[in-house]
């Protein structure tokens, strides 16, 4: 449905996306993962022709955006970063004008309205001035705006940035709703979304993709060892030349301790749950324990490692390049 | 079509759900009418003392060559140059500032339709402008017979005119997301192409009558006047037809930076 091709896309000298390629198909929603400034904003921008690339192509539904960009933006619906609202309109006379310029017929355009505004739960403000609403609705309102002309493909940039948690709960679950008949590409940098949400994520960083994947298949990749932190009072050394002894283990380090009280992070073999020996292990040795839980490597842990590797030295730089970047994006 | 049309509603619905309209059109119609009372009552005044001296002097003060004519000539175009700016000043400022630009520009609409729209909507305002004007000049048939022909053409001129600023001050706004600036810019620039005709009075030679064909003044003494010229006709078209080219350049070069 979408293909994205050799994307590249210089502000000057400083380059924003850099050869960045993936599909998406028929269906699918795929999360676009990567921190602020990674270039998230740009390849959307590109993708709904907002922005022309430098160099690479895009196409929608079939249509290249360079080549036919009134058919390929019949099929699209975007919603940016920050609400694309006309303040002094009420929900309904903005939806309305939004559907006319969108093509949707004259004769369907109430229906649709209604449907959206149904779908987005903005119904209740629909007389309402949008100056005047939260930001929470407003996000919605600009959510309804991209889903007017029932568009093939949707392009979310941040869609919950500014909801509140019941919120966010809701959009997530309007979004999934919407895979099978449309296609979604979304983007954040707030990892649970995108294992709540997505099916495929594509991780870019500094305008490169870093990984492509499933949530599942990402954690798999990276997960080499397991591991397990344990909280226990009692004398540091002795507790870990005890928990060492533990079958499955291969190593303890200390974490954090205060006063009598340490935090030992266990390295355990793949795929073995040590817990319950560990626990026996502590108590017959009459420490008390305080905290045992799994630390499995989580999506925050792979986004980091994939975003921060090899930083070493060239962190400062790196750093002041996507700030620059950013500020060329925003 | 019906894109042109849709954007052009919605800008006529900023402006009339914003104060700008009804300011506009106030501050016009208390100028205008201020003018058109001077220009009158001096008008009475003169011709009482013309007729007290006996009709010797000047025989034929006409209401249309005392009154309408310098009406047009002296004062509308000023207050345009100075009212126009505010129509303006919005119609792209606005949308770069609140992100909306992103929304049209993503929209399967062309960058004309676009243009032509808000183009069209500023002209209904503008248009309300001309309306209030001949508000004023009808009062002068119920009380005295002034001849309605040249009016036709007076009322070409001064739409012209004021169409060719709304033209290129919706170039200038292009150019910056803060309608203050886009306001003082339009206003310098107009002023200054107003003004360039100024040049006959200390030079002359090829560079000085170009620069005074420029002028938007040159163009309108005929129209104030009465008479229709092809020459002025094509001339205010031409600046119509390359604000909105200038404007399409400016918008394609706008995607990317804004």
């Amino acid at each position: 449905m979408i293909q994205v091709e050799n994307l590249t896309k210089r502000y000057g000298p400083t380059l924003a996306v850099s050869d960045v390629s993936f599909e998406v198909q028929k269906g699918e929603i795929l999360g676009f993962l990567g921190p602020n400034g990674a270039g998230k904003t740009t390849t959307m921008r590109i993708i709904t022709g907002f922005l022309p690339p430098s160099s690479g192509r895009v196409r929608v539904a079939g249509y290249d955006i360079a080549d036919e960009p009134i058919a390929a933006k019949k099929c699209l619906g975007y919603l940016p970063e920050n609400p694309p609202v006309y303040t002094d309109m009420t929900v309904n006379e903005y939806l309305a004008f939004v559907g006319r310029i969108k093509s949707v017929p004259r004769g369907e355009l109430k229906k649709r309205i209604g449907e959206v505004s149904e779908k987005c739960s903005i119904a209740d403000v629909q007389h309402r001035q949008i100056g005047k609403l939260s930001k929470g609705y407003r996000q919605r309102v600009g959510l309804a705006q991209a889903l007017i002309h029932n568009p093939d493909v949707l392009i979310l940039d941040e869609p919950t940035a500014g909801l509140d948690p019941k919120q966010i709960i809701e959009t997530r679950e309007l979004i999934k709703s919407l895979a099978g008949q449309h296609t979604v590409i979304l983007s954040t940098h707030i990892l649970p979304e995108v294992s709540k949400t997505c099916q495929r994520v594509v991780v870019i960083n500094k305008g490169t993709v870093v990984a492509v994947g499933a949530p599942e298949e990402l954690t798999a990749r990276l997960q080499g060892y397991g591991s397990v932190l344990v909280t226990v009072e009692g004398p540091a050394p002795e507790i870990m030349s005890k928990l060492q002894a533990v079958p499955g283990v291969n190593l303890v380090e200390p974490v954090e301790a205060m006063g009598a009280r340490v935090t030992l992070e266990v390295h355990t073999e793949k795929n073995r749950d040590v817990r319950a020996d560990l626990a026996r292990a502590i108590v017959e040795s009459g420490w008390g324990l305080f905290e045992l839980k799994t630390s499995g490597m989580s999506l925050e842990d792979i986004f980091l490692k994939l975003t921060t590797r090899d930083l070493g030295e060239e962190a400062a730089h790196a750093e002041a390049a996507a700030s620059a970047k950013a500020e060329v994006v925003n | 079509m019906r894109n042109i049309l849709a954007v052009a509603g919605k800008e006529i619905r900023a402006y009339f759900h914003s104060p700008i309209a009804y300011l506009v059109m106030a501050v016009y119609a208390v100028l205008c009418g201020f003018f058109f009372y001077s220009f009158t009552a001096t008008y009475v005044v003169q011709t009482f003392r013309m007729q007290a001296m006996g009709g010797m002097g000047m025989p034929n003060m006409t209401i249309n060559d005392y009154v309408i004519r310098p009406l047009f000539e002296g004062v509308l175009t000023i207050v345009l140059l100075l009212l126009i700016p505010l129509i303006t000043m919005r119609l792209y400022a606005e949308e770069k500032r609140s992100g909306t630009i992103e929304l049209l520009l993503t929209s399967p609409v062309t960058d004309f339709q676009i243009i032509a729209g808000k183009f069209l909507g500023a002209l209904l305002l503008f248009g309300t402008m001309i309306v209030i004007t001949f508000g004023f000049i009808g009062t002068l048939f119920l009380y005295g017979n002034p001849s309605a022909k040249p009016l036709i053409a007076q009322a070409v001129g001064l739409f012209l005119f004021g169409a060719s600023l709304l033209a290129l001050g919706m170039w200038i706004s292009t150019f910056t997301r803060n309608q203050i600036i886009a306001a003082v810019v339009s206003f310098a620039a107009f002023l200054l192409i107003y003004v360039l005709d100024w040049v006959t009075a200390y030079s002359n030679g090829p560079v000085s009558s170009v620069l005074s064909y420029m002028s938007l003044t040159t163009h309108f003494d005929a129209f104030a006047k009465g008479v229709v010229d092809l020459k002025d006709l094509v001339y205010y078209l031409s600046v119509i037809v390359l604000g909105i080219f200038l404007t399409s350049r400016s918008v394609e070069a706008l995607k990317g930076r804004v």
